[in-house]
């Protein structure tokens, strides 16, 4: 993988380079040569399939990390894409045309976290939720619970205990510290 | 509202302009109405007999819970000595298994197949989700208490329960249809209002008919 770290790297600039094991690896990359780099992997390189396209949201650092993971069937490698972008108004190039399959992904991405893959087919379609009328539901500052408890109405009588409380009572009983 | 659900103009083949509107035209307006007992007392309880020994489930595996009847469906547990069977299609069934956690987007089409049912029908909660929410308590999209929406008859607790479970709370369900008590359809028709408001409060893109049988 450091090879092909190395080959890489003369043509593209790269980032930080993360060896998980043996046969994955991880690159963080800029959001502007991505495209090129991806199709570079894909025609040069073996790396023919997208094995998944996720975000991670860095509320803190006001950032969300797109992963781009592709497997080279051939050599049973997995290489891993790293690309930080703006948290506001998020926007990212759509590469649907190098991997049809990434519409998919986008559109997951586009409902779930907001983020915006200008030209990607049906990316405004449904994908999960439907007439979904609050904040994406994967961003950080989305309060899962508050919206639960406004929209469904609970049944009273619902207990919840701290389990570690819980099963110290269960197995010890009144026997104190054990 | 999805495109073909629009009121339209459409050209016919012998080339007359109509306006269609699918909401009205194409489904009925009225809404269900309620069924009061058609017999005397002795004749009611011999029909509510023949019910109970008539459970056919619709399969609609709602949520994880479908998998716990597939044993049911097959020699191990053999629901089938008890009268229960599984069809393909809401016209063909009277039991709904509400079969684990709802999401809203799933709740939709439950509810289109529900009311698509004959009645006598009867709807079973399957597991804690339908309770009150179970694991999936602080869910941004399922449902917490599945009898703000449909009109449920048994309940069946447990996460999973086993097809023991199921085999017992199809048992209690035939008790209580033998007792006459198994009115949910009459109760979701009395109560409509009330169950519409509830369903339209969580279905935001409602786009259907208020009654679709």
């Amino acid at each position: 993988m450091q090879q092909l770290y190395d080959t890489l790297s003369q043509r593209f600039s790269l980032g930080e380079f993360t060896r998980q094991r043996a046969d994955l690896a991880f690159i963080t990359v800029g959001a502007v040569r991505l495209h090129a780099l991806l199709r570079h992997l894909r025609d040069q390189e073996g790396f023919t399939h997208l094995v998944l396209l996720t975000a991670v949201d860095w509320l803190e650092d006001g950032q969300f990390q797109l992963t781009y993971l592709l497997n080279n069937r051939a050599k049973c490698q997995d290489l891993g894409l790293r690309v930080m972008i703006a948290r506001d108004n998020a926007s990212m190039e759509s590469i649907h045309d190098l991997w049809a399959a990434a519409a998919t992904y986008q559109r997951e991405l586009r409902e779930m976290f907001g983020i915006d893959f200008p030209g990607s087919p049906r990316l405004m379609d449904d994908f999960i939720l439907e007439g979904w009328n609050a904040a994406p539901p994967y961003r950080r500052d989305f309060d899962t619970l508050e919206y639960a408890r406004a929209t469904y109405r609970e049944r009273p009588g619902r207990e919840t205990r701290d389990p570690a409380a819980h099963m110290k009572q269960q197995l010890y009983g009144d026997k104190g510290d054990v | 509202m999805k495109e073909e659900l629009l009121k339209r103009i459409v050209k016919t083949p012998d080339g007359q302009e109509i306006e269609i509107d699918p909401l009205r035209d194409y489904y009925c307006e009225a809404g269900p109405t309620v069924q009061p007992p058609a017999y005397t007392a002795i004749i009611e309880k011999l029909f509510n007999w023949a019910r109970s020994e008539s459970l056919w489930i619709l399969g609609f595996g709602t949520g994880c819970g479908a998998i716990e009847m597939r044993p049911l469906m097959t020699p191990r547990f053999d629901a089938y000595r008890y009268g229960i069977q599984w069809r393909p299609t809401p016209r063909q069934s009277n039991l709904f298994v509400i079969s684990g956690y709802l999401s809203v987007k799933t709740l939709k089409r439950v509810i289109r197949s529900y009311e698509q049912m004959q009645g006598p029908k009867y709807v079973v909660g399957l597991g804690s989700c339908t309770i009150n929410g179970g694991m999936y308590w602080d869910s941004y999209n399922t449902i917490k208490r599945l009898d703000d929406y449909l009109p449920v008859d048994v309940y069946i607790a447990g996460c999973m329960p086993r097809p023991e479970a199921l085999l017992a709370g199809f048992e209690e369900l035939k008790k209580i249809i033998r007792a006459g008590k198994a009115e949910g359809a009459n109760q979701y028709a009395a109560n409509f209002d009330w169950y519409k408001a509830n369903q339209k409060s969580v279905i935001h893109d409602w786009d259907m008919p208020d009654y679709n049988w």
